[in-house]
């Protein structure tokens, strides 16, 4: 459980993804942030609405996924490193999943390395898309990987090692 | 060990300079806290406990503590986490509890 | 001796705010700062911060300080001293310091003691082997200094500090094998603790440290799991070879001025130790003298940033500066703690606090 191990559970995953509809229209940002903490960057960084008003700063983060078009800018707001944009319409068997990078190794666009799941473990070898700079200043970068559709909701890392 | 890339940081750094470490010759960055030019040269020990003279190496690295104690320029109970490397200095591991007149 | 309205003894995030707070109200300000530059440990930081805007989230610590840092260089109505330590306080009030290698003598109207904290030891056979570092010694060598620890780590604690620096040790190219953790849950803000745990660190909570084991230099660590009464389970027992152990087991506040100044002190375990008896506004129970950060209570540098800004308002309006906007402005502060401390992991504080004032009652 995550509260002793550092690891999401499959079910506190299952309880935020997007709607199968949603999912099908296109990019849209997943949030795994599981823990009331005073923090709000994402909500006051997403321009379109795509996170709902905070009561309490203190508040779990609600996307709007309507709303939400993928862009990513709450990606690198996150102090947490916590928001992943998914993009399962990319081709038949692969989705795109873009996660915040804060590593020395940038690794090339178009070459082979391997997906980390949540416990850091090689889940699949991944195609990295595009090697981009979060548009906050002083941000983290923000990696595209093609994945194993499968695996979207599994990858969340690279090895930081060449 | 220098750290060689880093993901957020640049370390800017002094001129390179010579120093002296329990007679032998050293380098260092000019400014940097001598306990982090040892430390980056390999030296792990800076002190011993009074008592038992067991081996001791900094602990706070911020000036609290009295772990990283040494000898530099004659001066005993230096802190070496936060004291300044120099060109030429002296810095010798501390025994006991230093003494002004040795 | 040196003359000033409000004297700021640390220039760390609490700090820095206080002298930006008191100076803005219109008070001649003197920062006193044992390092050669200010920041205090923001100067380290660098993931970036929780909360909201107004404490600067989403952007890293590290800036934060330059930020702070730029402010107070540029508020011609605070007059810095760096390298400068604060070594005592007498009874007239006056606070000596040693300045560049000189000594001298503040006198002042108010004092914000703002000296922050020191890390607690852990003990364990060889807890002294040299290897066996502060977890905030590490990241000051390494994110200050550039300096690699060591091939491979085990950290001591999971919460916020040893979590956090654990991820940096890994940005800096070093190996980090266990996060070892006593409690049976992690303490740090779990978005940190998922970060580091899918770069492959395993975070072993109920565990504990056995003994350290080397001769003039830390070899390796034995650590073991423990049942619910804190025993270590026979048999569980494995050995980490590393070469430097961060303990990161809590942080205790820097309250010598504190008590030398005779203000009355109580050991409350939820802030760290030995703090000051405060009120709302940070003033301690010696009239006109104020504490914010670490030293009274630890806590994110958040809520230090805040507390700085209450204490600096209010030593400010004592003195009879500010006083048109002063409710205002500290009322305004007083409810971003109150959101910083509302949520559940504000729980500790909040116990912390309430106990404090309660204490403070007694004393009355």
């Amino acid at each position: 459980m995550l509260e002793r191990t550092g690891i999401p559970t499959p079910k506190q995953i299952e309880a935020i993804k997007p709607s199968g509809e949603r999912l099908a229209k296109g990019p849209v940002a997943i949030v795994e942030c599981f823990q009331e903490i005073p923090c709000d960057p994402c909500y006051t960084a997403c321009k379109r609405g795509g996170f709902l008003p905070f009561e309490d700063i203190n508040d779990l983060p609600k996307t709007d996924d309507e709303k939400c078009n993928g862009c990513g800018i709450c990606v690198g707001f996150c102090p947490g490193l916590a928001v992943f944009i998914v993009d399962e319409t990319y081709s038949e068997t692969e989705a795109l999943v873009t996660i915040p990078w804060e590593f020395s190794r940038l690794p090339a666009e178009g070459s082979q390395v391997w997906g980390l799941d949540r416990e850091g473990k090689e889940a699949a070898r991944v195609t990295v898309k595009t090697v981009r700079k979060s548009p906050k200043k002083n941000g983290a970068h923000m990696l595209t990987l093609i994945v194993p559709k499968e695996k979207a909701y599994d990858i969340r890392s690279i090895s930081h090692k060449e | 060990m220098r750290i060689e890339n880093h993901p957020i940081l640049t370390f800017e750094k002094g001129p390179k300079v010579k120093f002296i470490f329990d007679g032998k010759e050293m380098e260092g960055f000019e400014g940097e806290p001598v306990a982090a030019a040892l430390h980056a040269a390999g030296v792990r020990v800076l002190s011993h406990s009074q008592i038992h003279n067991r081996p001791r190496g900094f602990w706070c690295a911020i000036g609290n503590c009295s772990s990283c104690n040494m000898r530099i320029d004659g001066v005993p109970n230096v802190r070496s986490c936060v004291e300044p490397l120099k060109e030429g200095m002296t810095v010798e591991t501390q025994k006991g509890k230093g003494d002004l007149n040795a | 001796m040196l003359k000033t309205d409000v004297l700021v003894i640390g220039a760390g995030p609490a700090g820095l705010k206080a002298a930006l707070s008191a100076a803005g109200q219109g008070a001649e300000v003197i920062l006193v700062e044992r390092d050669p530059f200010l920041g205090g440990q923001l100067v380290k930081q660098t993931h970036m911060f929780f909360g909201s805007k107004e404490q600067y989230a989403s952007e890293r610590g590290i800036n934060i300080g330059k930020i702070l840092a730029r402010d107070v260089d540029e508020n011609e109505k605070i007059r810095i001293l760096k390298d400068t330590t604060a070594l005592g306080y007498y009874e007239d009030k006056r606070v000596a310091i040693e300045s560049q290698g000189k000594f001298e003598t503040v006198d002042n109207k108010a004092l914000i003691v703002t000296t922050g904290a020191q890390e607690n030891t852990l003990v364990f056979p060889n807890c002294d082997l040299p290897g066996i570092y502060g977890a905030g010694a590490v990241q000051t060598l390494m994110n200050v200094h550039g300096v690699v620890p060591g091939n491979k780590v085990a950290m001591v604690g999971a919460g916020n500090i040893g979590v956090i620096v654990s991820y940096q040790l890994l940005q800096a190219g070093i190996d980090v094998v266990a996060i070892i953790e006593a409690l049976p849950k992690i303490g740090a803000y779990l978005v940190h603790a998922s970060k580091v745990r899918r770069m492959g660190v395993p975070i072993l909570t109920s565990h504990t440290v056995i003994e350290a084991q080397g001769t003039e230099r830390l070899e390796r660590v034995v650590i073991a799991k423990i049942d619910d009464k804190w025993q270590p389970v026979p048999g569980t027992e494995q050995t980490l070879e590393v070469d430097v152990l961060c303990v990161s087991v809590g942080l205790t506040p820097l309250t010598e001025l504190l008590f030398m100044a005779g203000c009355r002190m109580a050991h409350i375990g939820e802030l760290g130790g030995h703090v000051a008896l405060r009120d709302k506004n940070m003033e301690t129970s010696v009239s006109n003298i104020f504490v914010a950060g670490d030293v009274s209570g630890i806590e994110e540098a958040s809520a230090a940033m805040v507390e700085g800004q209450v204490a600096g308002l209010t030593a400010a309006r004592n003195l009879g500066y500010g006083l048109e906007d002063y409710e205002e402005k500290v009322t305004a502060a007083q409810r971003e703690l109150d959101n910083l401390r509302r949520g559940p992991v504000g729980g500790k504080i909040r116990a912390g606090l309430e106990k404090l004032y309660k204490e403070g009652e007694v004393a009355v």
